[in-house]
């Protein structure tokens, strides 16, 4: 203590002498703080882990995932089976059959979730419905981004009027209230694809059910203009991008160029985009169902149970707001993680 | 101290960010006479343009004056409310930002934009606002003023842009005009125009202006008086002459030796500063620029040097100062 | 402008033209015509009223006829609602969409574009995270859902409000609510992110310097930018709105041109399709076009090409 007030008198005669000789280089370089350089994805992925929101809704995007593709194989129950006598059960109660059985000591799995007007337990058919809405959003997903992807690259990479040409069908494609095609689409397929599910080696369209199939040739054909233009817009940008001419300047080839720069540069923007079309893609998928455009019966898909339930929403009000909560948390969830993707990865993004 | 247009006393002011705090200016002081122009000097986010902006309590949201006094014009700013600033801004002292190309709003002419300063500080009818636009269109040396007050920014240059801006800040005719880096984002003939209006728009007004800029070449032609900034520190602080002859501080050297001579013999070379700012939300204990510094003690590393007053107008923090006069001292004895 | 103007609108009809162009083929692809359903019908019965119809012609030929009558406003005749015009039937149906969707439209923009500003200027505070929760909750609810959780609760629960038809001014209040969640919650998200975006502008900072009140700021220089994005999301939302449409007016048992729409579909009312599917498409694409022009009313900087 002593000692520091002394040197805060700088013209006291106390000074020390050796203070004034220079500092050596570590001396100096000890002060500098320096930031340690991350990746980009190192980065990112730093950047998603911070974000609380994001993380609790990977974290329900995975136990609904669980529920939805794991849960099922084990479950004593299938979601076409149809139990006697044990029609329209309210949550955790039993029929007066497996009542007796009981009783007599054999051990019987509870109706989580009750069981719907046919006697099939409603907690399997639930996590079988989420199973549909969560592979329709995915593979639509996928559909979306592959065709998406290749046009908008293809359009921003020949440029001229072939690009031209190809914008103007995506401006037509826009313009046109998507919804109303994919009802008509939906409508138009239905028919032909059931023919196509009854002849020999199309046994599995019949299972998936053609309205689901057709819903994924509807989203093929229709969704993916949004994705087209972002993926165009990027590469045009990138094209012109400073240090793509200096890239090229020094002397980087072609491929060079597209997979260090271009991709880097836009797959944080696919990625996001990915993300943020699964919910939309479910929402659309539970709205033809709610329609009655959607899965085939017995096969469940959320939009179809909570449809289901519309009737007797008075009597039995569970079977309707399970389906009800299940989609909106769903949603809710990969919205919000993609939000999370989009603040970690691609921060240009963010209006 | 009354007869002062502005005196700045120990100002420290803080951004409170998530990381922590950020100490934006430590013990900045100067001061202004009516008519004075004083050159604020110094690299991006040494605390500049943020010593301007608290004039005008402009400092935004997390930053914070936490100490010292700011005098100016007969207000004490550190006790002013919002209300009593926002009748002292475009009025008392104004101000020209940096890039013209963003600081004009793109939806309202400009001449919506100059007459909407003029009305809010004045009693003018719109139409006699308009004939004043008009007429300081003119004094910024636009052509055509009629036809400019219907157009929108986008449809002007970038020089054009920034002479609306200073139609703007003089439209109330101000005491003080706080130029920040006006001429960083032009061309450099424009720059030159915009400079040479400025200085003769002072000279018809008889305003007081302070140019924040980190062109060296802008306050040796513009200012009387030139502040160095490092770090949220004046560094040093003299007169035109005294700063570009004497330098006393290793920094200013530094810049001073990073502009390339005219009259240079042969190939020499430009002597840049090693080494990055500062983070200022992790300082070092001792004199900022310390790590960066050719003739960097060990002291330096340690301790913030003191003030040393090397004439009356001429001041610098530096323990070489120190150093010398221990030395001196000592042969004194 | 007017070129620009000219140029949109020739654009949105083509656009309408390759609707009602898709429209026609896709309804004539699927095997079985409106009358197959009908099981009570006899074969030459369906014979005849195919033949009544024009359904026997070659599809060229029955397109090119449509065509020209849609060019003269006549979309023909219902094929299930017998002796009903289908521009009849739209035009009775039409106002009751419209009052409703207008409706939602207002209480959309009353309620998100407030609310987003409110959020913007309370950044990080408790007002803007219950507005945020709002907004990610509203637009993670599919408008069937809403719709049928809020019958259940005020219509069929507590029986505050009526559950069917359109005969009072509170029968309003749950479609309405339903149909303008979602909207309302995008417009919130959209307001909020927009006016941050707007209150980092140097712009703001120069109005700020130029002394001019909190409020001036806001709803001078502020609003008029950052709404910008909003006006863009009109066109969309309709759409978006006549896609809830075909559900809430369904549920809530609401006369309108959407119900109409979805029973054309199941009925397989080819013309009703069709005639659906077009004034709908318009009005959409009729909005894109109106918005555009908007666009540039109110932002000087989009240059016209």
């Amino acid at each position: 203590m002593a000692e520091k007030k002394i040197q805060k008198n700088p013209l006291s005669l106390q000074l020390n002498a050796d203070d004034f000789n220079l500092a050596s280089g570590e001396e100096k370089q000890s002060l500098v703080v320096m930031r340690e350089s991350v990746s980009f994805w190192k980065d990112g992925f730093r950047r998603l882990g911070k974000n609380k929101i994001a993380m609790v809704s990977l974290f329900f995007i995975v136990l609904i995932m669980i529920f939805a593709y794991i849960v099922p194989v084990f479950y004593p129950y299938t979601y076409a089976q149809q139990i006697r006598g044990s029609e329209n059960l309210a949550p955790f109660t039993y029929s007066e059959k497996e009542q007796a059985r009981i009783d007599a000591g054999e051990s019987v799995f509870p109706h989580v979730c009750g069981t719907d007007k046919s006697g099939r337990d409603y907690a399997v058919r639930l996590m079988l419905g989420a199973r549909i809405s969560l592979t329709v959003g995915l593979l639509c997903s996928v559909l979306v981004l592959l065709i998406g992807a290749t046009f908008g690259a293809i359009s921003g990479f020949l440029g001229g009027w072939a690009d031209m040409i190809m914008m103007r069908i995506t401006d037509i494609l826009y313009t046109i209230p998507d919804i109303l095609l994919i009802i008509l689409l939906a409508v138009a397929f239905k028919e032909p694809l059931e023919v196509l599910a009854s002849k020999p080696g199309f046994g599995w369209l019949q299972t998936l059910g053609p309205n689901l199939v057709s819903i994924f040739i509807v989203f093929a054909l229709l969704y993916w203009v949004g994705m087209a233009r972002i993926v165009r817009s990027q590469v045009l940008t990138l094209k012109e991008a400073e240090y793509v001419t200096a890239a090229r300047a020094l002397g980087a080839s072609g491929g060079r160029i597209i997979k260090k720069h271009l991709l880097t540069n836009c797959i944080g923007t696919l990625i996001v985009t990915t993300t943020l079309q699964i919910p939309s893609a479910i929402f659309t998928e539970s709205y033809l169902s709610f329609l009655g455009l959607g899965v085939a019966s017995p096969m469940p898909s959320l939009g179809s149970l909570a449809t289901d339930a519309v009737k007797g929403m008075n009597t039995y009000p569970h079977l309707l707001l399970l389906p009800a909560l299940l989609i909106s948390v769903i949603i809710l969830v990969f919205n919000l993680f993609g939000d999370g993707l989009r603040d970690a990865f691609d921060p240009k993004l963010k209006n | 101290m009354s007869e002062k247009l502005l005196e700045i006393q120990d100002e420290r002011l803080s951004f409170f960010t998530q990381a922590g705090e950020v100490k934006a200016l430590n013990n900045v002081s100067f001061s202004m006479e009516q008519g004075d122009v004083l050159g604020i000097v110094g690299e991006s986010g040494s605390g500049k343009s943020v010593t301007a902006y608290s004039i005008m309590g402009l400092t935004a949201y997390p930053g914070k004056l936490i100490g010292g006094t700011i005098h100016f014009n007969g207000h004490e700013i550190e006790k002013m409310t919002e209300k009593e600033f926002r009748k002292m801004r475009g009025n008392e002292v104004s101000i020209i930002f940096q890039d013209p190309m963003t600081s004009l709003n793109p939806v309202y002419t400009i001449g919506n934009q100059i007459v909407e300063v003029i009305r809010l500080h004045t009693n003018k009818t719109k139409k006699e606002a308009y004939a004043r636009a008009k007429e300081l269109l003119e004094l910024v040396g636009m052509n055509e003023p009629e036809k400019r007050l219907k157009q929108y920014p986008h449809e002007l240059s970038g020089g054009m842009r920034q002479r609306v801006m200073i139609a703007i800040a003089l439209a109330c005719e101000p005491k003080l005009l706080i130029a920040d880096e006006p001429t960083t984002a032009l061309d450099v003939t424009i720059q030159a125009q915009i400079l040479e209006l400025m200085q003769e728009l002072r000279a018809k007004l008889g305003m007081s202006i302070i140019m924040i800029t980190h062109d060296l070449g802008v306050v040796a032609s513009m200012c009387e008086k030139i502040a160095v900034m490092y770090a949220g520190h004046i560094v040093e602080y003299g007169t035109t002459d005294e700063i570009f002859y004497q330098p006393g501080h290793e920094y200013t050297k530094g810049l001073i030796n990073s502009i390339p001579k005219l009259n240079a013999q042969g190939k020499e070379r430009l002597i840049p500063i090693e080494g990055t700012p500062v983070d200022l939300l992790n300082p070092p204990a001792g004199c900022p620029f310390a790590p960066r510094c050719t003739n960097c003690m060990k002291v330096c590393l340690r301790e913030m040097p003191p003030r040393t007053d090397l004439s009356d107008t001429h001041y610098s923090l530096c323990w070489l100062h120190q150093k010398q006069q221990a030395e001196q001292g000592g042969k004194a004895e | 402008m007017v070129k620009y103007t000219v140029k949109r609108i020739g654009m949105g009809l083509f656009s309408i033209f390759i609707v009602a162009t898709l429209t026609f083929f896709l309804m004539n692809m699927v095997p079985g015509g409106p009358f197959v359903a009908e099981k009570s019908m006899s074969k030459a019965a369906q014979q005849a009223l195919a033949e009544k119809y024009g359904l026997d012609k070659p599809i060229l030929e029955r397109y090119g006829t449509y065509l020209t009558d849609l060019l003269h406003g006549d979309m023909g005749p219902s094929l299930k609602q017998r002796g009903r015009e289908v521009s009849d039937i739209i035009f009775s149906k039409f106002p009751v969409s419209a009052k409703l969707a207008g409706i939602a439209v207002l209480v959309a923009l009353c309620v998100g574009i407030p609310l987003g500003c409110l959020a913007a200027y309370n950044r990080g505070k408790w007002a803007d995270n219950l507005i945020i929760v709002f907004a990610t909750c509203g637009i993670a609810v599919p408008s069937f859902i809403s719709s049928v959780l809020l019958l259940y609760t005020f219509g069929m629960n507590l029986k505050l409000l009526p559950v069917v038809g359109l005969n009072e001014a509170a029968a309003y209040v749950m479609p309405v609510t339903a149909l303008a969640l979602y909207p309302a919650a995008y417009i919130t998200r959209l307001m909020r992110s927009s006016l941050l975006d707007v209150m980092g502008q140097d712009y703001m900072r120069t109005a700020r310097a130029k002394g001019v009140s909190n409020f001036k700021i806001l709803f001078k220089h502020a609003l008029r930018n950052a709404v910008l994005p909003v006006v863009t999301y009109v066109g969309p939302m309709l759409a978006g709105l006549m896609t809830g449409s075909f559900v809430v007016e369904k549920i809530f048992t609401v006369p309108g041109l959407g119900r109409e729409f979805v029973s054309a579909i199941t009925n397989r009312d080819y013309t009703m399709i069709m005639g659906t599917t077009i004034i709908l498409a318009t009005l959409v694409i009729a909005a894109n076009v109106i918005v555009d022009v908007l666009y540039k009313i109110i932002d000087p900087r989009i240059k016209l090409k």
